[in-house]
Protein backbone atom coordinates (compact mmCIF):
# COMPACT_ATOMS: atom_id res chain seq x y z
CA UNK A 1 0.00 0.00 0.00
CA UNK A 2 1.00 3.45 -0.82
CA UNK A 3 2.38 5.39 1.99
CA UNK A 4 0.29 8.74 2.91
CA UNK A 5 3.43 11.37 3.52
CA UNK A 6 2.96 14.45 5.81
CA UNK A 7 4.28 17.17 6.98
CA UNK A 8 3.99 18.96 9.88
CA UNK A 9 5.67 22.09 10.10
CA UNK A 10 6.38 24.19 6.97
CA UNK A 11 7.31 27.77 8.72
CA UNK A 12 6.66 30.34 5.70
CA UNK A 13 6.19 34.20 6.70
CA UNK A 14 2.42 34.19 7.45
CA UNK A 15 1.79 38.15 6.11
CA UNK A 16 3.66 36.85 2.56
CA UNK A 17 0.54 35.13 0.97
CA UNK A 18 2.90 34.21 -2.52
CA UNK A 19 5.38 32.81 -0.31
CA UNK A 20 3.28 30.77 1.56
CA UNK A 21 1.76 29.78 -2.06
CA UNK A 22 5.17 29.24 -3.05
CA UNK A 23 6.17 26.80 -0.38
CA UNK A 24 2.53 24.77 -1.12
CA UNK A 25 2.79 23.98 -4.39
CA UNK A 26 6.68 22.79 -3.82
CA UNK A 27 5.42 20.24 -1.05
CA UNK A 28 2.70 19.25 -2.99
CA UNK A 29 5.09 18.55 -6.36
CA UNK A 30 7.08 16.67 -3.81
CA UNK A 31 4.90 13.77 -2.83
CA UNK A 32 3.24 15.03 0.37
CA UNK A 33 -0.89 14.87 0.87
CA UNK A 34 -1.25 16.15 4.27
CA UNK A 35 0.76 19.40 5.65
CA UNK A 36 0.37 22.00 8.77
CA UNK A 37 1.48 25.16 9.14
CA UNK A 38 1.88 26.49 12.95
CA UNK A 39 -0.17 29.38 14.06
CA UNK A 40 -0.64 31.69 16.54
CA UNK A 41 -2.83 30.72 19.48
CA UNK A 42 -4.62 33.94 18.91
CA UNK A 43 -4.93 33.29 14.90
CA UNK A 44 -8.59 33.81 13.93
CA UNK A 45 -10.69 31.05 11.85
CA UNK A 46 -10.79 33.40 8.80
CA UNK A 47 -6.40 33.00 8.86
CA UNK A 48 -6.75 29.15 9.14
CA UNK A 49 -9.45 29.11 6.61
CA UNK A 50 -7.24 30.95 4.08
CA UNK A 51 -4.11 28.13 4.68
CA UNK A 52 -6.58 25.29 4.17
CA UNK A 53 -7.80 26.85 0.59
CA UNK A 54 -4.45 27.58 -0.44
CA UNK A 55 -3.99 23.83 0.55
CA UNK A 56 -7.24 22.30 -1.13
CA UNK A 57 -6.06 24.02 -4.41
CA UNK A 58 -2.38 22.63 -4.03
CA UNK A 59 -4.57 19.28 -3.76
CA UNK A 60 -3.17 18.74 -0.17
CA UNK A 61 -5.30 17.77 3.32
CA UNK A 62 -4.68 20.77 5.63
CA UNK A 63 -3.88 20.27 9.26
CA UNK A 64 -4.02 23.06 11.98
CA UNK A 65 -1.41 23.60 14.49
CA UNK A 66 -0.54 25.64 17.35
CA UNK A 67 3.32 25.79 18.75
CA UNK A 68 3.25 26.97 22.28
CA UNK A 69 6.07 28.56 24.04
CA UNK A 70 5.09 29.02 27.52
CA UNK A 71 8.24 29.83 29.89
CA UNK A 72 6.33 27.90 33.05
CA UNK A 73 4.02 24.70 33.58
CA UNK A 74 0.84 27.52 34.68
CA UNK A 75 1.07 28.92 31.34
CA UNK A 76 1.39 26.01 29.39
CA UNK A 77 -1.46 24.62 31.23
CA UNK A 78 -3.35 28.09 30.53
CA UNK A 79 -2.47 27.60 27.03
CA UNK A 80 -3.43 24.63 26.55
CA UNK A 81 -7.07 24.51 28.13
CA UNK A 82 -7.45 27.40 25.78
CA UNK A 83 -6.24 25.95 22.52
CA UNK A 84 -6.84 22.58 22.24
CA UNK A 85 -10.50 22.39 21.15
CA UNK A 86 -9.21 24.67 18.15
CA UNK A 87 -6.33 23.20 17.04
CA UNK A 88 -6.08 19.88 15.35
CA UNK A 89 -1.78 19.88 15.97
CA UNK A 90 -0.47 21.16 19.69
CA UNK A 91 3.57 21.30 19.73
CA UNK A 92 5.44 22.44 22.58
CA UNK A 93 8.52 24.62 22.07
CA UNK A 94 10.42 23.12 25.56
CA UNK A 95 12.85 25.82 26.36
CA UNK A 96 13.11 24.67 30.19
CA UNK A 97 13.12 21.40 32.04
CA UNK A 98 9.75 22.46 34.19
CA UNK A 99 7.59 22.92 30.78
CA UNK A 100 9.59 19.99 28.96
CA UNK A 101 8.33 17.47 32.16
CA UNK A 102 4.48 18.87 31.73
CA UNK A 103 4.59 18.93 28.23
CA UNK A 104 5.70 15.11 28.35
CA UNK A 105 2.99 13.75 30.78
CA UNK A 106 0.00 16.03 29.90
CA UNK A 107 -2.34 13.97 27.18
CA UNK A 108 -3.50 17.39 25.54
CA UNK A 109 0.02 17.89 23.80
CA UNK A 110 0.78 15.98 20.39
CA UNK A 111 4.53 16.82 19.54
CA UNK A 112 7.24 18.15 21.96
CA UNK A 113 10.10 20.46 20.46
CA UNK A 114 13.54 21.49 21.35
CA UNK A 115 15.64 24.17 20.62
CA UNK A 116 17.65 23.05 17.68
CA UNK A 117 21.00 24.34 18.46
CA UNK A 118 20.73 25.11 22.31
CA UNK A 119 21.90 21.58 23.13
CA UNK A 120 22.29 22.50 27.13
CA UNK A 121 18.26 22.89 26.56
CA UNK A 122 17.10 19.62 25.13
CA UNK A 123 16.03 17.75 27.84
CA UNK A 124 14.75 14.64 26.02
CA UNK A 125 16.36 12.26 28.36
CA UNK A 126 14.97 9.02 30.09
CA UNK A 127 12.86 10.34 32.63
CA UNK A 128 11.08 12.96 29.85
CA UNK A 129 10.83 9.99 27.56
CA UNK A 130 8.94 7.83 30.44
CA UNK A 131 6.70 10.58 31.02
CA UNK A 132 5.73 10.70 26.97
CA UNK A 133 5.60 7.12 26.80
CA UNK A 134 2.75 7.70 29.68
CA UNK A 135 0.85 10.11 27.74
CA UNK A 136 0.27 10.93 23.91
CA UNK A 137 3.03 13.06 23.22
CA UNK A 138 5.68 12.53 20.10
CA UNK A 139 9.22 13.57 20.06
CA UNK A 140 9.80 15.92 16.35
CA UNK A 141 12.69 16.70 14.41
CA UNK A 142 13.41 19.32 12.31
CA UNK A 143 15.48 18.40 9.23
CA UNK A 144 16.39 22.34 8.15
CA UNK A 145 19.26 22.43 11.21
CA UNK A 146 21.01 19.16 9.22
CA UNK A 147 21.10 21.18 6.18
CA UNK A 148 21.93 24.22 7.15
CA UNK A 149 24.45 23.39 10.13
CA UNK A 150 27.84 22.62 8.75
CA UNK A 151 31.24 21.25 10.69
CA UNK A 152 31.23 20.97 14.69
CA UNK A 153 27.78 22.27 15.00
CA UNK A 154 26.75 19.42 12.84
CA UNK A 155 28.27 16.74 14.47
CA UNK A 156 27.24 17.97 17.71
CA UNK A 157 23.70 17.91 16.67
CA UNK A 158 23.92 14.38 15.05
CA UNK A 159 25.03 13.51 17.79
CA UNK A 160 22.82 14.63 20.26
CA UNK A 161 19.55 13.66 17.70
CA UNK A 162 21.23 9.81 17.96
CA UNK A 163 21.34 9.65 21.88
CA UNK A 164 17.49 11.42 21.82
CA UNK A 165 16.67 8.78 19.22
CA UNK A 166 17.90 5.66 20.82
CA UNK A 167 16.52 6.86 24.46
CA UNK A 168 12.46 7.81 22.48
CA UNK A 169 12.72 3.92 20.88
CA UNK A 170 13.67 2.62 23.88
CA UNK A 171 10.75 3.77 25.66
CA UNK A 172 8.26 3.45 22.52
CA UNK A 173 8.08 7.54 22.19
CA UNK A 174 6.87 7.87 18.20
CA UNK A 175 9.34 10.00 16.05
CA UNK A 176 7.79 12.61 13.90
CA UNK A 177 10.08 14.10 11.15
CA UNK A 178 9.03 17.75 9.85
CA UNK A 179 10.93 19.74 7.45
CA UNK A 180 10.78 23.21 9.71
CA UNK A 181 11.51 24.99 6.82
CA UNK A 182 10.67 28.29 5.49
CA UNK A 183 12.51 28.07 1.68
CA UNK A 184 11.51 26.49 -1.15
CA UNK A 185 15.10 25.28 -1.54
CA UNK A 186 15.37 23.73 1.36
CA UNK A 187 12.16 21.80 0.93
CA UNK A 188 13.12 17.74 0.35
CA UNK A 189 11.11 14.63 -0.47
CA UNK A 190 9.81 12.77 2.18
CA UNK A 191 12.00 9.76 1.25
CA UNK A 192 15.14 12.11 1.27
CA UNK A 193 14.17 13.28 5.17
CA UNK A 194 13.80 9.52 5.67
CA UNK A 195 16.90 8.92 4.63
CA UNK A 196 18.95 11.70 6.67
CA UNK A 197 17.40 10.49 9.35
CA UNK A 198 19.68 7.45 9.41
CA UNK A 199 22.13 9.75 9.82
CA UNK A 200 20.87 9.38 13.57
CA UNK A 201 19.85 5.50 13.45
CA UNK A 202 16.74 6.20 12.08
CA UNK A 203 16.94 3.91 9.19
CA UNK A 204 15.26 2.30 6.92
CA UNK A 205 10.77 2.01 7.84
CA UNK A 206 11.63 3.46 11.02
CA UNK A 207 12.62 6.57 9.17
CA UNK A 208 9.76 6.56 6.76
CA UNK A 209 7.01 6.02 9.77
CA UNK A 210 8.19 9.01 11.17
CA UNK A 211 7.18 10.95 7.89
CA UNK A 212 4.31 8.81 6.99
CA UNK A 213 2.65 6.52 9.94
CA UNK A 214 3.41 8.19 12.86
CA UNK A 215 2.32 12.30 11.90
CA UNK A 216 -0.65 10.35 10.66
CA UNK A 217 -1.79 8.64 13.77
CA UNK A 218 -1.78 11.95 15.42
CA UNK A 219 -3.76 13.87 12.85
CA UNK A 220 -6.13 10.97 12.76
CA UNK A 221 -6.79 10.45 16.30
CA UNK A 222 -7.15 13.79 17.06
CA UNK A 223 -9.70 14.95 14.33
CA UNK A 224 -11.77 11.93 15.38
CA UNK A 225 -11.85 13.86 19.18
CA UNK A 226 -12.46 16.95 17.65
CA UNK A 227 -15.46 15.69 15.84
CA UNK A 228 -19.12 16.35 16.88
CA UNK A 229 -19.81 12.51 17.36
CA UNK A 230 -16.69 11.53 19.33
CA UNK A 231 -18.01 10.41 22.95
CA UNK A 232 -14.87 8.69 23.86
CA UNK A 233 -11.52 6.49 22.53
CA UNK A 234 -14.26 3.97 20.87
CA UNK A 235 -17.27 5.29 20.96
CA UNK A 236 -19.34 7.77 18.83
CA UNK A 237 -22.81 8.60 18.02
CA UNK A 238 -24.04 6.69 15.72
CA UNK A 239 -27.88 8.80 14.96
CA UNK A 240 -29.37 11.10 16.95
CA UNK A 241 -32.97 10.69 17.13
CA UNK A 242 -35.62 13.01 18.97
CA UNK A 243 -37.90 10.23 20.63
CA UNK A 244 -34.63 9.13 22.53
CA UNK A 245 -35.27 11.82 25.14
CA UNK A 246 -39.08 11.08 25.24
CA UNK A 247 -38.38 7.11 26.00
CA UNK B 1 36.07 -12.70 -7.61
CA UNK B 2 32.46 -11.37 -6.21
CA UNK B 3 31.13 -8.95 -9.05
CA UNK B 4 30.06 -6.12 -7.16
CA UNK B 5 26.89 -4.74 -7.13
CA UNK B 6 26.31 -1.38 -8.42
CA UNK B 7 23.11 1.17 -7.99
CA UNK B 8 21.81 4.44 -11.10
CA UNK B 9 20.54 7.10 -9.04
CA UNK B 10 18.98 9.65 -11.33
CA UNK B 11 19.31 12.99 -10.52
CA UNK B 12 16.77 16.52 -10.40
CA UNK B 13 18.84 19.68 -9.90
CA UNK B 14 16.39 22.23 -8.75
CA UNK B 15 17.92 25.69 -9.19
CA UNK B 16 17.15 28.77 -11.18
CA UNK B 17 21.23 28.36 -12.08
CA UNK B 18 22.36 25.67 -14.60
CA UNK B 19 25.41 24.26 -13.06
CA UNK B 20 28.42 22.46 -15.53
CA UNK B 21 28.84 19.30 -14.76
CA UNK B 22 32.25 19.76 -13.25
CA UNK B 23 30.52 22.21 -10.56
CA UNK B 24 28.03 19.86 -10.36
CA UNK B 25 30.03 16.65 -9.53
CA UNK B 26 32.23 18.54 -7.26
CA UNK B 27 29.22 19.90 -4.73
CA UNK B 28 28.36 16.05 -4.77
CA UNK B 29 31.63 14.48 -4.16
CA UNK B 30 31.97 17.99 -1.48
CA UNK B 31 28.83 16.42 0.04
CA UNK B 32 29.51 12.98 0.31
CA UNK B 33 33.48 13.71 1.75
CA UNK B 34 32.10 16.14 4.20
CA UNK B 35 29.45 13.79 5.65
CA UNK B 36 31.39 10.37 5.61
CA UNK B 37 35.27 11.95 5.13
CA UNK B 38 37.47 11.01 2.52
CA UNK B 39 37.61 6.97 3.65
CA UNK B 40 33.76 6.69 3.46
CA UNK B 41 34.06 8.75 0.13
CA UNK B 42 36.53 5.98 -1.90
CA UNK B 43 34.12 2.76 -0.75
CA UNK B 44 30.94 5.12 -2.51
CA UNK B 45 32.46 4.15 -6.52
CA UNK B 46 30.66 6.87 -6.94
CA UNK B 47 30.73 7.91 -10.78
CA UNK B 48 28.71 10.59 -13.03
CA UNK B 49 27.38 8.42 -15.71
CA UNK B 50 25.16 10.97 -17.65
CA UNK B 51 24.45 15.08 -17.13
CA UNK B 52 21.77 16.77 -18.98
CA UNK B 53 22.51 20.52 -18.27
CA UNK B 54 19.54 21.51 -19.93
CA UNK B 55 17.07 19.46 -18.40
CA UNK B 56 19.29 19.42 -15.16
CA UNK B 57 19.02 16.10 -14.96
CA UNK B 58 22.37 13.41 -13.94
CA UNK B 59 22.63 10.13 -13.22
CA UNK B 60 25.25 8.70 -10.92
CA UNK B 61 26.46 5.57 -10.23
CA UNK B 62 27.36 3.94 -6.71
CA UNK B 63 28.17 0.72 -5.05
CA UNK B 64 25.19 -1.11 -3.78
CA UNK B 65 26.39 -1.53 0.45
CA UNK B 66 26.98 2.42 -0.14
CA UNK B 67 23.82 3.89 -1.89
CA UNK B 68 22.13 4.97 1.02
CA UNK B 69 25.20 7.51 1.98
CA UNK B 70 25.01 8.83 -1.15
CA UNK B 71 21.52 9.40 -1.42
CA UNK B 72 21.87 11.16 2.72
CA UNK B 73 24.77 12.99 0.85
CA UNK B 74 22.56 14.03 -2.40
CA UNK B 75 20.01 14.89 0.32
CA UNK B 76 22.26 17.15 2.18
CA UNK B 77 23.13 19.31 -0.69
CA UNK B 78 21.89 23.23 -0.24
CA UNK B 79 23.89 24.56 -3.16
CA UNK B 80 25.86 24.22 -6.24
CA UNK B 81 28.49 26.79 -6.77
CA UNK B 82 27.74 28.97 -4.53
CA UNK B 83 23.97 29.44 -5.88
CA UNK B 84 20.92 28.23 -3.85
CA UNK B 85 19.86 24.49 -4.98
CA UNK B 86 18.78 21.21 -4.34
CA UNK B 87 18.70 17.70 -5.48
CA UNK B 88 16.00 15.16 -5.46
CA UNK B 89 16.21 11.42 -6.38
CA UNK B 90 14.16 10.79 -9.22
CA UNK B 91 14.39 7.26 -9.78
CA UNK B 92 17.38 4.60 -8.54
CA UNK B 93 17.95 1.20 -10.42
CA UNK B 94 20.46 -1.50 -10.66
CA UNK B 95 20.72 -1.07 -14.79
CA UNK B 96 21.17 1.85 -17.10
CA UNK B 97 18.62 0.34 -19.05
CA UNK B 98 15.62 -0.01 -16.18
CA UNK B 99 16.87 3.52 -15.13
CA UNK B 100 15.88 4.87 -18.62
CA UNK B 101 12.62 3.27 -18.72
CA UNK B 102 11.54 4.20 -15.40
CA UNK B 103 12.49 7.85 -16.21
CA UNK B 104 10.73 7.54 -19.51
CA UNK B 105 7.47 6.34 -17.66
CA UNK B 106 7.76 9.16 -14.90
CA UNK B 107 8.40 12.00 -17.54
CA UNK B 108 5.36 10.29 -19.66
CA UNK B 109 3.35 10.82 -16.60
Amino acid sequence: MKRTFVDLHLRPNLKDSAAIVRLIDKTAALDYRLVSVPTDPQASSGEIQKLRDICKNAGLDFVSRVDLRPRSQNELLTLLRKCRRRFEIICVLCENKEVARQAAKDRRVDLLNFPQTDYRNRFFDAAEAELASGGLAALEFDVKPLLLLEGPARVRLLSCLRREVQVARAFHVPIVVSSGVSEVVLLRKPREMAVLFSLVDLAGVYGLDAVSCAPLAIVKRNREKLCSKFVAPGIRVVKREMDCEES
Amino acid sequence: MKRVKRRYLALQIDSAYVPSQKEFLDCVWAAVTKLYGEFGASLTSLALIDYDAEGRQAVLRANLATVDQVRVAVASITSIAGREAAVHVLVASGTIKALNARLKELNSA
